[in-house]
């Protein structure tokens, strides 16, 4: 990486640390409905999802390699909750099918519009990989934005689960934008066009996707995005999902697989 | 006359390596193959993954390697890399026709700009119906969707178009 000087690793790190904890973490929360979906279709839709995510947390943990970091299965294995970079939003418990939809709808779409930033990146590595998983995510927020419609516009009580679950997530889906200590430098070099303007473009974009599903966005005097993920503070939920995850993995860190 | 390592002459043998869970379509017609290069003795051979969690992967840099040996190419690199990406228009007419054969509805053409509402009237692998549904995005493998042909009354299996 030679047209990084420090402060650009620095940087790329932060992002890089944010984005593969992002999808390790969705991507084990989808696992979790494999088995369980309220049909079939969903049971093979959301494990299908999961494999994608967690498939793409590895090559992302692959370029934190490159930069320096530990190799893939330490970095994902071998951490606590507060060494993880991920939004909160992502840590819940999968709960009813409703939370689950909603949330892979903000989620989905926020990667959607990540992913196509990044093609532009300085970073050739990231714009690489980026350019690849956008054909991957669109089945994603495909997926996501059809059960929305669908159910948003489906009787009183799948809109009113929908909305519901809007209503008290939508702080949290807010809070993947937080910002980093780096933006300056990301946005200065190249290298992404930063949260706040991700942000923009996920606005642009879901808030007339919802109300086409006859769902309502909060009023903005409301808005008061959850932070902390991205800096180590998260709910209590996310430690077990990590000693759950790490289970067979701990009993012999250094067994060959 | 070709040389036995010329990149010719390894595209030809690795097309005897078939993707593990479709098993009529070489490696090289689901255009996965990236990159042959033969510098001194030693063969390198770079693959793009179809999609980034495809299981098959690892599988399938060990196929090809297994295949150079075989061969009697015992210098050789095998690496998976993004620097060329994937996408379903880089699949052969020869690869097409493998994924049908195994009665998989082959990916539309897209030329870099697919729109996904395609997938509504994926022509059927069987009686070549276009009326047909979506009824899955996402199927058994991560490049499969699931169709029903509203023509022959049976579901089938789509590989998935990708930008």
């Amino acid at each position: 990486m030679d047209f990084f000087n420090e402060s650009h690793v620095r940087a790329a790190k932060e992002l890089l640390y944010k984005m593969a904890d992002d999808q390790l973490i969705i991507g084990h929360r989808n696992s979790e409905w494999t088995g369980l979906g309220p049909i079939l279709e969903e049971d093979i839709a959301f494990s299908s999802m999961a494999q994608d995510k967690i498939g793409q947390s590895e090559h992302l943990y692959a370029l934190l390699h490159e930069l320096g970091e530990s190799d893939p299965d330490t970095v994902a294995f071998t951490r606590n909750a507060h060494q993880f970079h991920c939004c909160q939003l992502v840590e819940y418990p999968i709960g009813e099918y409703d939370f689950s939809l909603m949330r892979h709808f903000f989620f989905d779409m926020a990667e959607l519009i990540r992913f196509d930033m990044l093609r532009n990146s300085s970073y050739e590595g990231l714009a690489n990989i980026a350019k690849k998983y956008k054909g991957e995510i669109k089945y994603h927020s495909m997926h996501a934005n059809t059960w929305v419609q669908q159910l948003g516009k489906g009787n009183e009580e799948s809109n009113g689960r929908l909305q519901l679950q809007l209503d008290t997530y939508w702080n949290h889906a807010l809070g993947i934008f937080e910002p980093g200590p780096h933006e300056n430098i990301l946005i200065d070099a190249g290298i992404f066009e930063g949260e706040a303007a991700l942000q923009k473009n996920w606005l642009e974009a879901v808030i007339p996707l919802l109300e086409k599903a006859d769902l309502q966005v909060p009023d903005t005097s409301k808005w008061s995005p959850v932070y902390g993920g991205r800096t180590g503070i998260h709910t209590a939920y996310l430690q077990p999902l990590l000693d759950e995850m790490t289970e067979v993995y701990s009993i012999d860190p250094s067994a060959d697989w | 006359m070709q040389t036995k390592l010329s990149p010719q002459h390894i595209r030809e043998i690795l097309k005897e390596v078939k993707d593990p869970e479709i098993p009529t379509i070489s490696i090289v017609d689901l255009g996965i193959v990236s990159d042959i290069r033969v510098e001194d003795d030693t063969v390198f051979v770079e693959l793009t993954p179809t999609f980034a969690g495809c299981p098959a992967l690892k599988i399938m840099e060990n196929l090809v390697k297994f295949r150079l040996l075989e061969e009697g190419i015992e210098h050789y690199e095998v690496r998976t890399s993004f620097d060329k990406q994937w996408n379903s228009d880089m699949i052969s007419e020869e690869g097409l026709l493998a994924l049908k054969k195994h009665g998989l509805a082959p990916p539309v053409r897209h030329c870099g700009n697919l729109d996904l509402t395609v997938l509504e009237h994926t022509p059927c692998p069987y009686c070549g119906s276009e009326n047909t549904e979506l009824r899955n995005p996402f199927g058994p493998t991560l490049c499969r969707s699931i169709h029903y042909c509203n023509n022959c009354k049976q579901a089938f299996e789509g590989f998935k178009p990708v930008d």
